[in-house]
């Protein structure tokens, strides 16, 4: 067994340095990782590109990070819930490339499966597409999209074990396992660590070989953006 | 004139057994309301989750399962998560047999937009655009007009697009309409709504032809 275990999220996260381009894992603020994004507002790094579907909202999630001016370049596909976002990008503070969701995922799981580049029909004849190669296939138009590169990817399980391996829960499961592997380093966060072999190797959602380091989070807040419930008959 | 409950509920009628449904945020999410009992559906979240449950009782709401419009929801018996790639997979890959989406506009020949508006409002387009380009059934619930009266209906698209010729059908608060080569094909009006205020309200080419029958809802 290889062991992927460090102990804190210091060590976690060393390396890490202005300029970087960082994936983070997570879809709104489900499955964020969120001892990471703490971290990075503490270490104050900045001038960071983030790959992340959202920017989380105002005061938690990637929505810190924000705040604190640490990022440069947001890539992501959808940033409704968050005013400073909108705020910053609309007066040019912050250079946003947005990119179709799923086509989001794929320059991920691109990058993690050895992919330069695939053709999807998201974006044709969308500004989404200018300055892209475009090619017909089957008499359908479709768009050439790069895949990601990425110093680091931040990514949060529910379940891992010291060998790396990670289980989900739920839809926390999102980007996380299109992100993993898919940087030069990644970061897997988890809610339960446990030791290898407790873990049946039927279930396990992202082998250990595509994380570098993983750690037992803590203190998570699993915050819910839209609290929707029906009343007991 | 009908609500958005009203469209939501038309809808619902498109929705036949044994389809695997797509609902973007907004009209769309209000179908799963209407949609009969006696069928067998299953509804995609393309945050990655299919076989969406209804709201939870209070008290029971997890944050690990949302759906894409982040609100807490619950599975169905026979449900399944999975990851991001592999839930676009299922969008492009056309094994989703009905997107219903909502539209800011809709233009004659059948191009949407509904992700910005430049220089006052951008949210993104988040699933939209695989959505659009991948569908082969599209179906787009909206209000006939905008909240300042102006058509949402329109000869060409003003706004950026969301997807090119991908519109199908359109539910709004005044009628069904198909898009065809020639236009707009007026298939069905509103309970109390007219062919003339139809046809004030839509700016892009209208085919009326023959008797247009009343939605039965």
């Amino acid at each position: 067994m290889i062991r992927k275990t460090v102990s804190t999220v210091q060590e976690a996260l060393t390396g890490v340095q202005d300029g970087m381009t960082l994936m983070l894992g997570g879809f709104g603020l489900c499955g964020i990782p969120e001892n990471a994004i703490s971290e990075l507002v503490r270490l104050g790094v900045k001038d960071l590109t983030c790959i992340s579907n959202n920017a989380g909202v105002d005061d938690f999630g990637l929505g810190l990070l924000l705040q604190k001016h640490q990022v440069k370049k947001m890539i992501s596909s959808y940033v409704g819930e968050n005013d400073e976002f909108e705020r910053q990008m609309l007066s040019g503070e912050l250079d946003v490339e947005l990119t179709p969701q799923g086509t989001l995922a794929e320059k991920c799981r691109a990058a993690q499966a050895g992919f330069p580049a695939f053709y999807t029909p998201a974006g044709y004849g969308t500004e989404v597409a200018e300055g892209k190669e475009t090619r017909e296939f089957n008499g359908k138009m479709y768009v050439l999209e790069e895949a990601f590169k990425a110093d680091f990817a931040f990514v949060k399980a529910w379940k891992g074990d010291e060998a790396g391996n990670l289980i989900f829960k739920g839809t926390a499961r999102n980007f996380n396992p299109c992100m993993s592997g898919a940087a030069k380093i990644t970061v897997a966060e988890v809610e339960e660590l446990v030791p290898a072999g407790s873990l049946n190797p039927n279930e396990i959602h992202v082998p250990g070989i595509f994380v570098q380091r993983i750690f037992q989070g803590k203190d998570y807040e699993k915050r819910i953006e839209q609290r929707t419930v029906r009343k007991r008959d | 004139m009908l609500d958005k409950n009203g469209i939501a509920k038309r809808i619902a009628k498109e929705v036949k057994d044994g389809y695997y449904v797509n609902l973007g945020i907004g009209i769309p999410t209000l179908v799963a309301n209407f949609v009969r009992d006696d069928i067998s559906v299953e509804f995609q979240s393309e945050n990655g989750v299919l076989g969406m449950g209804p709201f939870p009782y209070e008290g029971e709401e997890d944050a690990d399962i949302i759906n894409a419009g982040k609100q807490t929801i619950t599975t169905m018996p026979g449900a399944s998560f999975f990851d991001s790639a592999t839930s676009f997979g299922m969008i492009r890959g056309k094994h989703v047999d009905l997107t219903i989406l909502g539209a800011m506009e809709v233009a004659e020949n059948g191009d949407i937009a509904n992700w910005k508006i430049p220089g006052k409002m951008v949210k993104g387009m988040g699933g939209a655009m695989d959505l659009v380009a991948s569908a082969e059934n599209i179906i787009v619930a909206m209000m006939h007009t905008n909240r300042a009266g102006a058509s949402k209906l329109l000869k060409r698209c003003t706004l950026p697009l969301t997807g090119v010729g991908c519109v199908k059908k359109i539910v709004t608060n005044l009628a069904v309409l198909e898009v065809t080569e020639k236009g707009f094909n007026l298939l069905e009006r509103a309970p109390g709504v007219s062919i003339e205020e139809i046809q004030k309200a839509t700016e892009g080419n209208l085919i009326v032809q023959g008797e247009i029958p009343e939605m039965e809802l």
